[in-house]
């Protein structure tokens, strides 16, 4: 009887490990058996480069979206990474004992907002400054980009400064011992040694700003055409899908769901190179 | 310094705190012989400074934003038109959060136990295992629902509803509570595992009696985020759950949550109070969420 259940039990356990398995590949499955017939349909190089989002005319080119897509991140990129940078050397080398708990928990909670509330900020603030200081309508890639890089600073800075503690202390001893000051040793014998922990960092905030959809959504305009300025608005892929899901049907809808697929290649294109990096970081420790 | 070196208890600790310590002065001297070094420590201080200022100006901004909004008519028990009552979305969120976490804690737990307790470490299936929960963890909510929309909403017939929405949530929330389960059951030291079947206990009951009550803090931990992922979440949702405003009768019927509410709210744009008003409520869950989470987590520290 009890052999039974210590097997039973066991089966249960391993059904249980193999759900996220199942799961990647049950999303796999349905999302390019869905997609791929209508890339097929469209035409690769019409739906991939073509350069007109129009479904009432039967134009499906999401290129424009791909490029927005790409401008926004490397945007949020820009804005975030110097910042987070410095942010986690802070945390990692500067902050003084007593008030680091609650910073750290500050980090925790800005990764735990939600991307509406993020969204919602920037449409109540970013936007109406933007339209107020520099013109346009406000919904713009300056917009989205602003909120992005608000929003990847927590995912760099829980990995970068993580990747600056696990530097030998050795390393920042012997260079103050050879003469270097407190920021010499940091800036350049720490943050060499931590690259490939701060690389994957970055990584991470490349698929989380690639990726958001709400907050993008409710500040970047969502024009179809293609990225005209910082000023302009822009429509990602992201937001193709969220914008045009609710009435579409036919071909229109096999053409977000295949929008999907592409943006699925791109954050399992980033998810590979994040192991990747990640493996080659624990050769050298 | 003074009042340090009371609270130091070894003198020595003392000492040698003060020989390393330099004193603002001396450092700002240093800087000027430096100029770059001061240049560095002075964006380091920015950088700092800016994050934590955005941090602090956006909730600030949201709160004094959406307080004076909180009407009492926004939490009536029936959404009409003219109240805008967030009430209903509130309670479909709880009962989505409810429903996920009935199936994704059990899911995750027992998947971190048979990766922990039963699986040879670094054995293909542990590897796949943890390669795809770490391929889940970084899919972006939207193709999330677009995956809900393809497989529960129209393969399996469903239609736009609760049940939708939290199985959707379910996968999503996996791979995180799987991964806090599994650090949490690693941290639990051998030697209760080996006293137990040392008293002659079985694998099952050692699990059950020991392992899993000494892992409880950290694995709540990691449900607790999960808890704020589920009530955060709008794009999964979106056409999972649908977005009607009313708490639907069954599991079966649509839903809206609060983060697709205040989605809602703001892009009709016509009700732009309501929203901020909405935007209070989930942020004080978020705040509610995280202290809980890291109150916890520093009990798991302590111990």
């Amino acid at each position: 009887m009890n052999k039974v259940k210590e097997t039973g039990m066991k089966a249960v356990f391993l059904i249980a490990a193999c759900a996220s398995i199942l799961a990647v590949a049950l999303i796999c499955v349905f999302l390019f058996a869905n997609g791929i017939p209508a890339i097929a349909k469209i035409g690769p190089l019409k739906f991939l480069f073509g350069r007109t989002w129009k479904p009432s005319n039967n134009l499906y080119g999401i290129f424009p979206m791909i490029v927005a897509s790409i401008y926004v991140t490397a945007g949020a990129i820009v804005v975030g990474v110097p910042i987070a940078l410095f942010t986690s050397v802070f945390m990692a080398r500067y902050c003084p004992k007593q008030i680091y708990k609650p910073l750290k928990s500050g980090i925790e909670l800005m990764a735990g907002i939600p991307s509406i509330v993020y969204g919602y900020f920037g449409l109540v603030l970013i936007v109406p400054t933007i339209r107020s200081y520099l013109g346009g309508t406000g919904n713009s890639m300056l917009a989205a980009i602003l909120l992005l890089g608000i929003m990847i600073l927590p995912t760099i800075i829980g990995v970068t400064e993580s990747a600056i503690r696990s530097v030998p202390e050795s390393y920042y001893e012997g260079s103050l011992a050879l003469g270097a000051t407190k920021e010499r040793s940091i800036f350049f014998v720490l943050l060499p040694a931590a690259k490939s922990g701060i690389l994957a960092g970055v990584v991470l905030g490349i698929g989380r700003a690639i990726g958001e959809t709400m907050a993008v959504i409710m500040v970047a305009g969502n024009q179809t055409w293609m990225p005209q300025g910082l000023l302009k608005g822009v429509r990602t892929m992201t937001a193709n899908i969220v914008t045009e899901m609710g009435y579409a049907s036919g071909l229109h809808r096999e053409a977000l769901i295949a929008t999907g697929v592409v943006l699925f290649v791109f954050i399992l294109i980033i998810n590979l190179s994040l192991s990747l990096l990640n493996r080659r970081s624990e050769n050298v420790a | 310094m003074l009042l340090n070196s009371t609270a130091v208890p070894a003198e020595a600790a003392a000492v040698g705190d003060k020989r390393n310590s330099v004193s603002l002065r001396e450092q700002l001297k240093s800087y000027v012989r430096h100029p770059g070094s001061g240049l560095l420590a002075l964006l380091t201080l920015l950088g700092a400074l800016l994050t934590f200022g955005v941090l602090f100006f956006l909730i600030g901004y949201v709160l004094v934003r959406g307080i004076p909004y909180l009407t009492p008519e926004l939490f009536s028990l029936e959404y009409t038109s003219e109240n805008v009552s967030l009430m209903p979305s509130l309670i479909n969120t709880l009962i989505m959060t409810a429903v996920s976490l009935v199936i994704a804690a059990p899911l995750g737990i027992f998947a971190a136990i048979y990766l922990v307790e039963y699986a040879n470490k670094g054995s293909k299936f542990v590897k796949v295992v943890l390669l795809t929960a770490e391929t889940l963890s970084g899919i972006p909510s939207i193709v999330y629902g677009l995956f809900g929309l393809l497989f529960f909403v129209t393969a399996l017939h469903w239609g736009m509803c609760l049940l939708s929405g939290s199985l959707t949530m379910v996968i999503m929330i996996l791979p995180l509570i799987m991964r806090t389960a599994q650090e949490a059951l690693k941290a639990v030291p051998d030697s209760y595992r080996e006293a137990s079947f040392g008293l002659g206990a079985g694998k099952l009951r050692t699990i059950f009696s020991i392992v899993l009550p000494s892992a409880v803090p950290g694995i709540l931990a990691g449900v607790i985020l999960a808890i704020g992922r589920v009530i955060g979440e709008t794009a999964a949702l979106l056409y999972t759950a649908g977005t009607v405003a009313q708490v639907p009768g069954s599991l079966m019927g649509s839903g809206r949550t609060l983060a697709l509410h205040m989605y809602v709210l703001s892009s009709e744009g016509l009700h732009t109070n309501q929203a901020s008003a909405t935007a209070v409520v989930i942020l004080v869950f978020v705040l509610l969420i995280n202290g809980l989470s890291s109150l916890i987590a520093g009990k798991v520290a302590k111990k």
